[in-house]
């Protein structure tokens, strides 16, 4: 192998084992990143506080309480006398949701009218949507229960089932945990992060401490230069990749479901396309910060706008259209695809060359600003 | 005809509307030590860099070692050394590691570069401080290892940026006996054997006292080279033109000379004034001198003529003279 190259790959792992701040940010980060979205970015929501002003006191009361109390959407946290009370709570977010019993509940019950008032906190939207339907289901639930009861104690053997009953079945994710969909972003988004930063600030690095002018009056040609700097964090990305697969599937149960090679491989070329966005960036930046930043701003649109934590179903025409510029959107498509679905290539091949057709525009068109000069 | 090392034929660089190289011709021969001076601001590391290829020049042609800077730039770098005013090895590689970086860039094999780095560090006097980190030295220190390092490869032009700026007077006489020996040994440390062909140097320095070392020196100034000449021809022009004054007290012995309509320069030199006087005028201002000190309650001590040093020589260039065209 060329031995100008090697020297250069030799140099920068060197650099980079002696620099703790950039090992912290190879070894470090990725897997505190997995943890704090593995368990903050999800919407399963559980325990929801809940006020409750129980007006009835009665043991129908009590039952339909407690079927609140079984399901752990909920948790009841106020037992309160005046819808007064609830207000106040929910207002200082004490209380997110509340019921409110009227007096005549067991009466209506038996009379087959009663009602129960629920009142919900919507400031949250994701949380408010998960306690409604849970309440309904909740409710639903009882009410369905109460009928059976009611029906075997007349002695008839009737049972009670809605005419129209839908029978879902969840693909992929059964149990539509968050966790499985949230590190295949992870995945993505520090493969790209990483990359982009460790690549610009490492070649912003030459400039500042002035390095760079001994090594533009070396022979090395700037193809080498490029890819001696870039191909150490290739190999980092590359362990990295390996390092989130491993502790997302034994820790969180991610499952691996498509072909681990493929996994890998597409996982390089995206890997190119956060190496060629640090390698731009560090053309038009001067110091490590101005590169940080700059990475910084193409990584926070990438993150919005590729369906990491917002669906790009739900996003107007206008974003939709914008996402499709985001590397990371296709990326995701197809880690996810691979990770929870275990699809072939044929099933993303339209996703597969749309992000290397990314990488290879982006790493040429940064290669062609790349100078080795110093104007 | 190209028994020139460095040939640059009216070289300009423009940064904007700021014409820091502007149609410098340079000429350097094998074996020659050329030093470059000049202001802060004249153009100096421009030229440099210009000459390593690492800046592009806005108009001119360079020739180094037989091969085109703009063309064929990278056989140029494999047989030149340059050590940049900034220091510029990795400070978190050590010293050998930074050596053998920069050994096996520019082409030493496997084999060869632990020997010859070695044999270099030896030379500079950086062996026993092999495995320290770059950033860890001194500022002499430093600059050896960019000297050692530009010299790993044996090249044939050595390009010396300011290398003793900030440097202990001490380090800077160790310096410059590395640059002696250097071209001395021709070609390099080790020796190829051909005698025919020695290490060319060009340094550009702040200080006359190393200047008045190199065989030849150029003077610059707002980007032009202005005097280039060997440093006792670039001193011949002002003999006879320099005074040298002693006596007390000071400031009357400075109002007075500067006074003095054949007077051009009055410069402090510790406790003796320098006084650069037109030509042939050296007798009357002597004369005129000592009765009118003697009129303003001064005493002189000492008056006479005194060979040029190279520092009467920069302070004449770097006056303004409109009218005068460079010489």
């Amino acid at each position: 192998m060329n031995s100008r190259l090697m020297s250069i790959i030799r140099k920068e792992f060197i650099q980079i084992f002696r620099d703790t701040r950039t090992l912290i940010m190879i070894l470090v980060i990725p897997i505190m990143q997995l943890f704090l979205l593995g368990y903050s970015a999800t919407n399963d929501v559980r325990n929801i506080p809940l006020a409750v002003v129980d007006r009835s006191r009665s043991p129908e009361s009590r039952a339909l309480l407690d079927s609140y109390r079984a399901a752990d959407y909920f948790r009841i946290a106020y037992t309160v006398d005046s819808e007064a009370d609830i207000e106040a709570l929910i207002s200082a977010g004490d209380a997110r949701a509340a019921v409110i019993i009227p007096p005549d509940y067991a009466q209506n019950l038996s009379a087959g009218n009663a009602q129960v008032a629920f009142i919900l906190d919507g400031s949250d939207p994701t949380s408010a949507s998960t306690a409604l339907s849970a309440a309904q289901l909740i409710s639903q639930a009882h009410a369905t229960e109460i009928l059976t009861e009611r029906f075997a104690r007349t002695g008839s053997n009737l049972r009670v089932r809605p005419p129209v009953e839908v029978r879902t079945t969840v693909w992929y994710n059964p149990d539509l945990i968050s966790a499985h969909f949230m590190i295949p972003g992870v995945i993505g988004m520090i493969l790209y992060a990483i990359a982009a930063i460790l690549t610009a600030t490492s070649v912003v690095r030459e400039r500042e401490r002035g390095t760079i002018e001994q090594l533009i009056v070396t022979p090395i040609r700037p193809w080498e230069l490029i890819v001696g700097k870039l191909m150490p964090y290739v190999i980092l990305g590359f362990f990295n990749t390996i390092e989130v697969l491993a502790v997302g599937h034994w820790w969180f149960g991610m499952p691996i479901r498509g072909d681990l090679g493929l996994i890998i491989v597409l996982s390089i070329v995206f890997l190119i396309t956060g190496l060629g966005i640090g390698l731009f960036a560090s053309t038009i930046a001067n110091t490590q910060q101005e590169a940080m930043l700059t990475v910084w701003m193409t990584l926070l649109p990438s993150i919005f706008l590729s369906g990491f934590f917002f669906p790009l179903e739900a996003m107007p025409t206008f974003l939709r259209w914008l996402s499709y510029l985001m590397p990371l959107r296709y990326y995701l498509v197809i880690i996810r695809s691979l990770l929870l679905k275990g699809v072939s290539l044929d099933m993303i091949q339209t996703d597969v060359l749309a992000m290397s057709l990314f990488a290879v525009g982006i790493m040429t068109a940064a290669a062609l600003r790349f100078r080795k000069r110093l104007d | 005809m190209t028994n020139y090392l460095v040939q640059a034929t009216d070289i300009h660089k423009h940064f904007g509307n700021n014409h820091a190289v502007d149609g410098v011709s340079l000429h350097v021969k094998p074996g020659e030590v050329y030093g470059l001076v000049g202001s802060d601001g004249a153009g100096k590391t421009t030229t440099m860099r210009l000459l390593v290829g690492a800046l592009v020049p806005s108009a001119g042609e360079i020739n180094v070692c037989g091969f085109d800077v703009l063309k064929q730039v990278e056989q140029v770098r494999s047989q030149i050394g340059y050590l940049s005013q900034r220091f510029s090895m990795y400070e978190d590689l050590s010293v050998l590691e930074n050596i053998r970086f920069f050994a096996e860039v520019r082409g030493l094999s496997q084999t060869e570069w632990l020997p010859r780095s070695m044999e270099i560090l030896e030379f500079v006097g950086l062996a026993d401080f092999k495995d320290r980190r770059a950033g860890l030295l001194s500022g002499g220190m430093k600059q050896k290892l960019g000297l050692a390092s530009a010299l790993v490869t044996r090249p044939r032009l050595l390009l010396l940026d300011e290398p003793t700026t900030g440097v202990d007077p001490v380090t800077r006489q160790d310096f410059w006996q590395l640059v002696i020996k250097l071209v001395a040994i021709s070609p390099s440390p080790s020796g190829r054997g051909d005698r025919g062909e020695g290490v060319s140097v060009i340094i550009t320095t702040p200080y006359m006292d190393e200047a008045s070392r190199c065989h030849r020196v150029g003077f610059m100034k707002n980007g032009r080279i202005i005097a280039e000449d060997t440093p006792s021809a670039l001193r011949s022009k002002l003999n006879g033109r320099i005074l040298e004054l002693r006596g007390s007290p000071l400031d009357v012995l400075r109002h007075v000379a500067h006074r003095d309509v054949d007077v051009e320069d009055v410069q402090a030199f510790g406790d003796r004034l320098h006084i650069r006087v037109r030509d042939d005028k050296a007798r009357d201002v002597i004369r005129r001198l000592k009765s009118a000190i003697g009129g303003e309650g001064g005493r002189v001590a000492e008056l006479r003529v005194v060979p040029p040093v190279l520092e009467d020589v920069f302070i004449d260039l770097s006056e303004d003279k409109d009218s005068t065209p460079p010489a």
